[in-house]
């Protein structure tokens, strides 16, 4: 067990709290940079793909496990991020100044989806992105003359000052700097009076706005930065499968990405990586465990669904704070051995309160 | 003579929004949760019909009866299996957890050998009957709809209203704790409330069947199903039956007048302006939180 003696107050705020954490994220950074020379080439793709959607669960992470907003159609700021991204590539934009367009354009329709998150709460809000979510799909698949309507549109190689990333392990690269800089940034802000706005704003609203904290401000900008990016992370796609079409921003590419901070471990920056890391893994090991399975269940197109299904609602059942929430516990485990309680983590069990009247 | 046509099969198609609405606001009402299985609740009713009807060869009453009464303690299942270990969790978890639900049933269903992945037609005695007064062609599937859908709603309304059964779900819906002392068993009612809804889903699923055929992805349609309940008031009864046929007409019209792709996004449209115009819907109830 490790105890930290604090002697500054900067201390609590700090990123790194200990050697520990210097160490750990040290290695794997090393690990990190040197991922292409010790995978191959298949793997360095997923593991590109792993950080892409690290990017959009981080930005639903903020929005949904840090502002106890939910959004259901968290695709359609993917898409509008990844069509923008493909337009102005293709229409000979550079990389940087199209990039910052996808999360600017993004965030701008995520301030939009947001106004009525004002007014309505809950399972409404739910529902009003996930309407959101259908509006954006169906526009991508009509608007023709700019997306391509359901052939799809494909997307060029990126060109960053002048430098052609055509090779997986560049691409790879570019996509590392993104995440580990938002990443970054997402901390940052966790640890300032914004994200401490919005965390006051998930534990309760009443008890926020009496505290002088804007909602309406918190809220919308909330929104903004969540869609800006998943805007960022849809551009990266967008390059990474060089050819997008509306279906892949859909209802189901939405619920994934729930499915994803949810078992990642919703209110923590840890859980979009290991929902991403869940996500990417999962169809990897469904293709594998298809081989020990009866023909008719394996030849079945729901068995990954099925799977989903099951996994999701296991996490909601008994592990709530999700992959990370797991973790929590094994170290806390270590650490206290051999003096963990069973009952260290036990929810509280109570009857429902009504949301109604809020 | 079109527009009357084309607001009666509107109707329809509202009707059957409106019965998976009911199913929503049902365990709204009692539990204050959202169920996202209500559409592959009702995909499983409109399954065990024609389990009924195709395969053991049941006359068509016992093969409804059967299939809504199956659904029924389907449901009850359901609630006692999964939802009740999580009473009391923030009403998001019973979000994920009844998308996980649709997940797994559409996923069963599919792993069903030859049947599963094929789309089937349920036989049903009033099968591609018209009737024509005047000018008007009337699909006898769609007046059945209709005609099944408003008794379903009075029944449900007396329910609510008059018996102690409904006025018990209403006071769990409103506050579990207080309910609980006055000596009204929450969890039992829960228990109750998703077997209805679940039974509800089953007469909207046996309702659809002759009008879209039975597949495992019919369930979607109950996506269509949430504009519905939350145009009417999420919690009002006959709101889930107006709102379900208001997004039923507005498709029905935006189908034919307007552009191409209005049609599947009309709902959603409308819901959208509904939320940012009168959140409460248009039965809902005003309420504000005193501290």
């Amino acid at each position: 067990m490790r105890f930290i003696f604090k002697t500054e107050y900067d201390q609590d705020i700090r990123l790194v709290k200990h050697g520990g954490h210097l160490f750990w994220y040290g290695v794997l950074m090393l690990l990190l940079l040197a991922a292409p020379w010790l995978l191959a080439e298949y793997w360095l793709a997923q593991l590109t793909f792993v950080l892409i959607y690290s990017l959009a669960g981080l930005g639903l992470m903020l929005l949904a496990g840090y502002t106890g907003l939910f959004s259901l159609g968290h695709a359609a700021f993917l898409g509008v991020g990844a069509y923008t991204q493909a337009v102005l590539t293709n229409a000979g934009l550079p990389f940087v100044l199209a990039l910052a367009s996808a999360a600017a354009l993004s965030a701008a329709v995520g301030f939009v989806v947001g106004l009525p998150a004002l007014r309505v709460k809950g399972v409404y809000l739910g529902i009003a992105t996930l309407s959101f979510g259908f509006i954006v799909e169906e526009v991508l698949a009509r608007w023709e003359s700019i997306t391509g309507g359901n052939a799809g549109l494909h997307i060029k190689k990126p060109i960053l000052f002048g430098w052609r990333l055509d090779s997986p392990e560049s691409f790879y690269f570019l996509c590392l700097v993104i995440t580990v800089v938002a990443t970054l940034g997402i901390l940052n802000l966790l640890r300032a009076p914004t994200g401490r706005a919005f965390v006051a704003i998930r534990d309760s609203e009443i008890s926020a706005q009496s505290m002088g904290i804007h909602l309406a401000h918190y809220k919308t900008l909330s929104f903004a930065l969540s869609a800006g990016l998943a805007g960022v992370a849809g551009a990266l796609y967008a390059h990474q499968l060089q050819f997008i079409s509306p279906d892949q921003f859909n209802i189901l590419q939405s619920i994934d990405l729930l499915l994803m901070v949810v078992v990642g471990g919703l209110g923590s920056v840890h859980g979009a990586f290991l929902g991403a890391i869940f996500l990417i893994i999962m169809p990897q090991a469904i293709a594998v465990l298809k081989d020990y399975l009866p023909l008719f269940v394996a030849q079945a197109p729901g068995l990954q669904g099925l799977v989903y299904g099951l996994v999701l609602i296991a996490f909601v059942l008994f592990e709530p704070m999700g992959l990370y929430g797991r973790w929590l516990k094994v170290r806390t485990y270590l650490q206290l051995f051999p003096f963990y309680r069973q009952g260290l983590f036990k929810r509280q069990k109570s009857f429902q309160k009504s949301d109604r009247l809020k | 003579m079109q527009i009357l046509q084309l607001v009666i099969s509107g109707i329809a198609q509202g009707c059957i929004y409106g019965l998976i609405a009911l199913g929503f606001v049902l365990i709204y009402k009692a539990t204050e949760t959202v169920s996202f299985a209500q559409g592959d609740l009702m995909m499983l009713g409109a399954f065990g019909g024609l389990l009924g009807l195709s395969l053991l060869g049941f006359p068509y009453w016992l093969a409804i009866l059967c299939a809504v009464a199956g659904m029924g303690i389907f449901g009850m299942g359901l609630e006692r299996l999964v939802i009740r270990p999580i009473l009391g969790q923030p009403a998001f978890s019973v979000v994920m957890l009844t998308i996980g639900i649709a997940y797994v049933a559409r996923g069963l269903i599919t792993m069903v050998p030859n049947i599963g992945t094929d789309t089937h037609n349920l036989p049903v005695p009033y099968k591609d009957e018209l009737w024509r007064l005047g000018g008007l062609v009337i699909n006898v599937e769609q007046v059945v709809v209709i005609g099944a859908t408003a008794l379903l709603c009075g029944c449900l309304y007396a329910l609510f209203r008059y018996s102690k059964l409904g006025i018990a779900m209403q006071a769990a819906s409103q506050n579990q704790l207080a309910a609980y002392y006055m000596g009204i068993p929450v969890k039992r009612l829960n228990s109750l409330a998703w077997g209805l809804a679940a039974a509800v889903a089953a007469i909207a699923g046996l309702l659809l069947a002759p009008i879209t055929f039975v597949h495992a992805n019919m369930g979607f349609i109950g996506l269509k199903a949430f504009p519905a309940a939350v145009v009417g008031g999420f919690g009002s009864l006959p709101g889930a039956i107006v709102g379900g046929l208001v997004i039923g007409l507005v498709e029905s019209l935006a189908g034919f007048y307007l552009p191409e792709g209005f049609k599947d996004t009309a709902a959603y449209i409308v819901v959208l302006l509904m939320l940012v115009i009168k959140p409460t819907g248009l039965f809902g109830e005003k309420l504000r939180k005193k501290v």
